[in-house]
């Protein structure tokens, strides 16, 4: 968790990831926010997030995209 | 059918009073009738290829519902018997037999797509190619009349079958429910792009006859003929005599152009939306907003995000994303973190995948390369806005002037100018002379012609200005109204009914006074009719 909030404080030093609870929905996080985010992941979780979970209810939170972060790294 | 036309109107009355007398259960039915007549007016053709599109995304959401269901199935049923790599396998198997349907599908529909309208585009360009090799040879142009809509519902159709592939919503298993989805009149010809998983409910639902239902879609209704009858067709007047004669009207008048034909596209664009999202309510149907005052947008990403809105989520939900995170795209990013350093090698596939976006959105809008450089232009400055970013935060935390009035309405007006140049593309639709006539505000000092009387030559007269003005206005200050909420619900819950009858009464009498019709005016087709 404390890596993925690192990436996201990289993206917006601003925002208090920890607690922040929509992000997609405040628009904190644009599309632009979303394709670094998901290629930062790949790169440090090398898990890969493909476009049918890219949806804002798994990108609201830092919670929510750990939940998502850990459900596909089961399933791989 | 154009909505501005008698027969429109005509048909509207006779659908809307069958609609709430038969039964309920004969309301979706009458919708996909009532659609498919609309949609004969736009020629006999045109039914053939909305039939093609829809029995092809039928049957391929089917499949794929199908093997999906197979799946589960089977994964219930050895439940506790195979073992977690043999899961792995099967489901991966049975997605990449759902992803070859897909992808079949997606070949159908873009294919159509594809060979409409870009066909002719295609052979101008190879020609181009022939003759700078001197050759002699070159390609006929096919004759191939492009299906009003086209763009829209094909579209729309694509999104239906990615949402069954990635599992967002069942697919429809009645036949003529996709059909109706994929047909719907009121948004068949400009939009807004529907996904199944917003419209397929309140479409199929049973309604019981409302006034204030009818109402409301009416007034929406009204307001969006206000923008185009009084505003849209009356600019277009002025638009067409700048362009049509570049040779005379450049310097100041390109300026006008420019932000005569931004008014004009606004009035036009949503106008229409507003009439489809009035129409549809009347029935009962909730269409998405399509735009959420655009020209109040104090950077280009904001404007991207409240102007075509269902288009542009459509690009970036099927193409933004899923390129970006493909394979590829993937292997590009970790070759330039390695090649080009963390900071620049992390942009370069999300600045590609930007491109890839754009020129894809330029292309939709029109087969030509004015479409295509507008595009890419967009995509250009979207990343140049991206790259000041750092630098517009480190500028605000030093100078907070960014919540000030004032700097507030430089950026919104740095965001209109800035679109509405890019939009010159469309104007000229050259791209050569579009640069040319751009270089000429800059060139050409004829400012005079602000003041000595030229603009009443432009083929509208002093009353038409003062029309437009009065109308703009009345624009803003709606726009303004309408941002704590629906202006609609506002008069509604604020104003008594009477009031409310008479302001829009007023509102008819106005479309029909000052509306842009009679000699002179050509009552014309919504621009976005033809992408």
């Amino acid at each position: 968790m404390d890596e993925l909030i690192e990436i996201l404080q990289d993206l917006h030093p601003e925002v208090n990831f920890a607690e922040e609870e929509h992000l997609i929905d405040k628009k904190i996080l644009d599309s632009f926010d979303i394709v670094s985010l998901v290629s930062e992941i790949a790169e440090r979780f090398d898990v890969v997030i493909s476009a049918e979970y890219m949806i804002p209810e798994n990108f609201n939170s830092a919670k929510s995209l750990y939940a998502l972060v850990e459900r596909l790294e089961d399933e791989e | 059918m154009s909505f501005t036309s008698y027969l429109f109107i005509g048909f509207l009355l006779i659908l809307l009073t069958a609609f709430y007398l038969l039964p309920k259960r004969c309301q979706w039915p009458l919708l996909l009738v009532g659609s498919y007549v609309f949609y004969y007016f736009a020629g006999k053709y045109c039914l053939l290829y909305i039939i093609a599109t829809t029995i092809a995304a039928y049957f391929i959401g089917r499949w794929m519902q199908w093997n999906r269901d197979r799946e589960q199935a089977y994964l219930h049923e050895n439940k506790g018997v195979i073992d977690k790599e043999t899961k792995k396998t099967y489901k991966a198997k049975m997605k990449s037999r759902r992803r070859a349907m897909l992808t079949l599908g997606l070949l159908f529909c873009l294919g159509i797509l594809a060979v409409v309208k870009y066909t002719n585009f295609t052979i101008s360009n190879i020609n181009v190619l022939l003759k700078a090799f001197s050759s002699e040879a070159h390609l006929s142009f096919l004759s191939i009349a492009m299906p009003l809509g086209l763009s829209f519902y094909t579209f729309q159709t694509v999104s239906y079958l990615i949402d069954v592939y990635r599992d967002k919503h069942p697919c429809e298993k009645n036949i003529a429910k996709l059909a109706l989805f994929v047909s719907f009149f009121p948004q068949l010809i400009q939009g807004p792009i529907s996904r199944y998983s917003d419209l397929g409910e309140s479409l199929f639902s049973r309604k019981a006859f409302s006034l204030s239902t009818v109402e409301r879609g009416l007034e929406r209704v009204l307001w969006g003929y206000f923008k185009k009858l009084v505003i849209a067709d009356r600019m277009l007047i002025a638009v067409k005599t700048l362009i049509g004669a570049p040779q005379t009207y450049t310097g100041v008048y390109v300026f006008l152009g420019m932000l005569f034909y931004a008014l004009e596209l606004y009035a036009d664009f949503t106008g229409g939306i507003d009439i489809t999202i009035g129409v549809a309510e009347m029935f009962g149907v909730k269409v998405k907003e399509n735009f959420i005052r655009p020209y109040f947008s104090k950077s280009i990403k904001e404007y991207w995000r409240r102007w075509h809105i269902t288009m542009g989520t459509w690009f970036t939900d099927y193409i933004f994303y899923p390129i970006s995170v493909s394979g590829p795209f993937l292997k590009l990013s970790k070759w330039s973190r390695n090649h080009l350093g963390e900071k620049i090698g992390k942009r370069v596939p999300v600045y590609l995948a930007t491109l890839v976006v754009w020129f894809a959105t330029g292309i939709w809008h029109g087969a030509s390369w004015n479409f295509i450089v507008w595009g890419l232009l967009n995509a250009v400055v979207i990343m140049i806005s991206q790259e000041l970013e750092p630098l517009y935060r480190k500028f605000h935390t030093r100078f907070p002037v960014d919540e000030k009035v004032p700097y507030k309405v430089f950026a919104v007006i740095r965001t209109v100018l800035l679109m509405s140049s890019l939009r010159m593309l469309d104007c000229y639709r050259d791209v050569p002379l579009t640069f040319k006539m751009f270089g000429t505000m800059f060139t050409t000092g004829n400012w005079g012609a602000l003041t000595d009387g030229s603009l009443l030559k432009l083929g509208i007269t002093l009353s038409d200005y003062i029309i437009l003005g009065v109308g703009t206005l009345i624009l803003f200050l709606v726009s303004m109204y309408g941002r704590k909420g629906s202006v609609r619900d506002r008069i509604r819950t604020k104003a008594p009914a009477a009031l409310r009858y008479a302001v829009f009464f007023m509102l008819f009498v106005i479309i029909l006074v000052f509306g842009a019709y009679g000699h002179g005016f050509d009552m014309s087709q919504f621009i976005y009719n033809q992408f």
